[in-house]
């Protein structure tokens, strides 16, 4: 009997995960858009790993570099390789057509992926890469499964395994010395990437809370004015 | 000139109103609309949605116009300018966000708007035509909303307008052939963008600007009804002005604005803080440009639609050979409609909740609760249990009008007071 319940009440929370496209523990992700050194790493990731095939075409890289406070000159020698000026959209020079034939299906832009999928789903999803023989690209991944996309963050990461016992292969383990980072570093770099995606998502989110505070203590004080204007017309009304 | 006539022109501000005057009736007209517009004084809470829902208009044409600017409306172009307006258009985000919010919130204030006739009586004769015409804005309102929202372009846009497009096909011999009309495709496609586009910015604006005029003419022609549902133009004073009544100007003016600043305060928490509302207000899937070729796990038109959409996902069984889809059509059409019929379903001595039985206050709460449940269901993916709950609820949404006749001529009624009891 107790055992039944115990079952119960593990399949409860995963069937309502699966629910969902996946059945993986999220991590949760606390982006913080303040924090410029993660946002500038997470462009440098990004302009590194990820843009040869995933444009950000809505976002310019000249905003990006304002909003990052990355120098123009700085940005357009180590952050662009594609010859484009700095007022240009982040287009991936990847011809699409082709890429379609290579992974069978074009990469994703991924300007909005942030807002679509949300944060935590791309955090776990670049962290979840794991060794599956039976794929095509020899990788497969948590968060999305049979994912046509290969492990661009391997030489950082290393080689991830994922461990299995009798239920279930929710352990993911990396091969000691295989890669350029330590878990710790390599889970900060993700971090950093994913906040940078965050940005991308939405880069007006910073002066929008700002401006709305802003916008709420006016609204205080002209309310306050208001409601006495309001009492000394009523005052003499008899009800 | 002679020296009486230089006596009888006055000068300064008094004097240009005076020639004013002579050439349109600015005093005139503003008088009888404002400050000798007698109102009953014993407004509460509920009635400063008309004035809200006005004012979100007002927002929705500003904001828009300034949209319309940056705006593309083509296929390749849609998603890609609304993303140009919320990155490169300085406060082009706000202008966004205040329209996409705004929209939400009209419809916030509208059904709160309606919500209020419910409970004061208010579509009880004189003022028939005056809720017919708020119905009718109403449905101006929801196609408005409806063309607007396919504009982004975005995944939730696109196949949430081909599911509402779709149901004209259901209706038998014309259906398919009516689609097509609407579409002007054989698929949802530009053509059908550039059309909801024409729609959604000249057209439909137009026609709700006007109704809202009639509206208020109306209005002011019969007088505003209030909380306690009794007529304030049957007590009036030896100038005639209602004993009851005041003016609305300087009075409820100075009241709307407060009300006006305690909303925009909620409006703006939501416009900068939350401006998606976790979902409801800007859906995720909509961040994902309209692809014909991957449809969304779950397709839900945004909230104030959903109980509606739950009603219409209620008819599960075909009928006398017309399919369920054409029924859930009809069921949902008839719910949109069916409040048309309110000032002669409702046959109670009494217009006012305070003052009617207990059967109809139960009524109303079960109608509201059954809406309120209705547009939750509209959200969720199908199922078994949620079909059912809204099969009930929908039962009792059509009950609520269906018995009003009975209900409101069998309950005992509390007597009206003579005057307005504050």
């Amino acid at each position: 009997m107790k055992r039944i319940l115990v079952t119960a009440l593990l399949t409860i929370p995963l069937a309502s995960w699966s629910a969902s496209s996946s059945d993986w523990p999220m991590q949760e992700f606390d982006g913080d858009l303040q924090n410029l050194p993660s946002l500038q790493n997470g462009f440098k990731l990004y302009a590194n790993y990820c843009m040869g095939c995933h444009g950000l075409q809505f976002q310019r890289y000249e905003r990006t570099a304002d909003d990052l406070g990355i120098p123009h000159e700085l940005a357009l020698k180590n952050l662009v390789f594609t010859g484009q000026k700095i007022g240009d959209l982040m287009t991936t020079s990847m011809p699409r057509e082709e890429s379609k034939a290579w992974f069978g299906a074009a990469p994703p832009d991924l300007t909005m992926v942030a807002r679509v999928r949300g944060t935590d789903w791309v955090y776990n999803y670049l962290k979840t890469f794991y060794v599956d023989e039976n794929r095509p690209l020899g990788v497969n991944n948590k968060v999305f499964a049979n994912v046509g996309m290969p492990n661009v963050l391997l030489d950082l990461q290393g080689v991830q395994r994922q461990v299995c016992n009798a239920e279930d292969c929710s352990e993911l383990v990396v091969d000691a010395g295989t890669g350029l980072m330590s878990t710790e570093e390599f889970d900060s770099a993700i971090y950093d990437l994913t906040n940078f995606l965050y940005y991308v998502g939405e880069p007006a989110r910073l002066e929008r809370q700002r401006t709305g505070v802003f916008v709420l203590l006016f609204l205080i004080i002209l309310g306050s004015f208001t409601y006495l204007l309001n009492r000394e017309y009523w005052k003499d009304v008899k009800h | 000139m002679d020296k009486t006539e230089a006596q009888g022109s006055s000068s300064g501000l008094a004097g240009a109103m005076e020639w004013v005057d002579k050439r349109f009736p600015a005093t005139e007209t503003f008088e009888y609309h404002m400050s000798k517009y007698y109102a009953p004084k014993n407004f509460n809470f509920w009635y400063y949605f008309g004035f809200l829902a006005m004012f979100v208009l007002v927002n929705q044409l500003l904001t828009g116009v300034w949209l319309t600017m940056n705006y593309v409306p083509s296929g390749d172009g849609a998603f890609a300018s609304v993303e140009y307006i919320m990155r490169d258009v300085e406060y082009g985000w706000l202008m966004r966000y205040l329209h996409s919010t705004g929209a939400s919130f009209f419809f916030v204030v509208v059904y709160l708007h309606m919500y209020r006739a419910l409970r004061y009586g208010s579509y009880r004769g004189p003022r028939e035509l005056l809720w017919l015409i708020g119905m009718v804005i109403f449905i101006a309102l929801m196609a408005e909303g409806f063309f607007g929202y396919l504009l982004p372009w975005g995944n939730m846009s696109y196949w949430g307008a081909q599911v509402i497009v779709s149901l004209f096909g259901s209706i038998p011999y014309i259906g398919p052939d009516l689609m097509e009309w609407i579409r002007g495709d054989f698929l949802m496609s530009e053509t059908t963008l550039n059309r909801f586009f024409a729609l959604h910015v000249v057209a439909l604006p137009l026609v709700l600007c006007i109704l809202i005029f009639v509206h208020l003419v109306a209005l002011h022609h019969v007088g505003s009804n209030n909380p306690d549902g009794i007529e304030i133009k049957k007590n009036k004073d030896e100038n005639g002005v209602p004993r009851d009544g005041i003016p609305f100007h300087p009075y409820y003016t100075v009241h709307d604005i407060h009300a006006m600043v305690v909303f925009l305060f909620i409006f703006c928490a939501v416009v900068f803080f939350a401006p998606e509302m976790g979902g409801y207000f800007l859906e995720k899937p909509n961040f994902e440009m309209a692809d014909p070729l991957k449809t969304p796990d779950h397709i839900a038109p945004v909230w104030y639609y959903t109980p509606f959409y739950a009603m219409l996902r209620a008819a599960t069984f075909p009928l006398f050979g017309l399919s369920a889809k054409f029924w859930g059509f009809v069921v949902m059409v008839g719910a949109i409609v069916i409040p048309m019929a309110l000032p002669w379903l409702d046959r109670s001595p009494v217009k006012s909740m305070r003052y009617k039985g207990s059967i109809s206050r139960m009524m109303l709460s079960i109608f509201v609760i059954s809406f309120v449940i209705l547009g939750y269901l509209g959200t969720q993916a199908p199922s078994k249990a949620g079909t059912i709950a809204a099969q009930v609820c929908t039962a009792l949404y059509f009950a609520y009008f269906i018995l009003m006749p009975w209900y409101t001529r069998v309950e005992k009624t509390q007597p009206e007071p003579e005057r307005v009891t504050g």
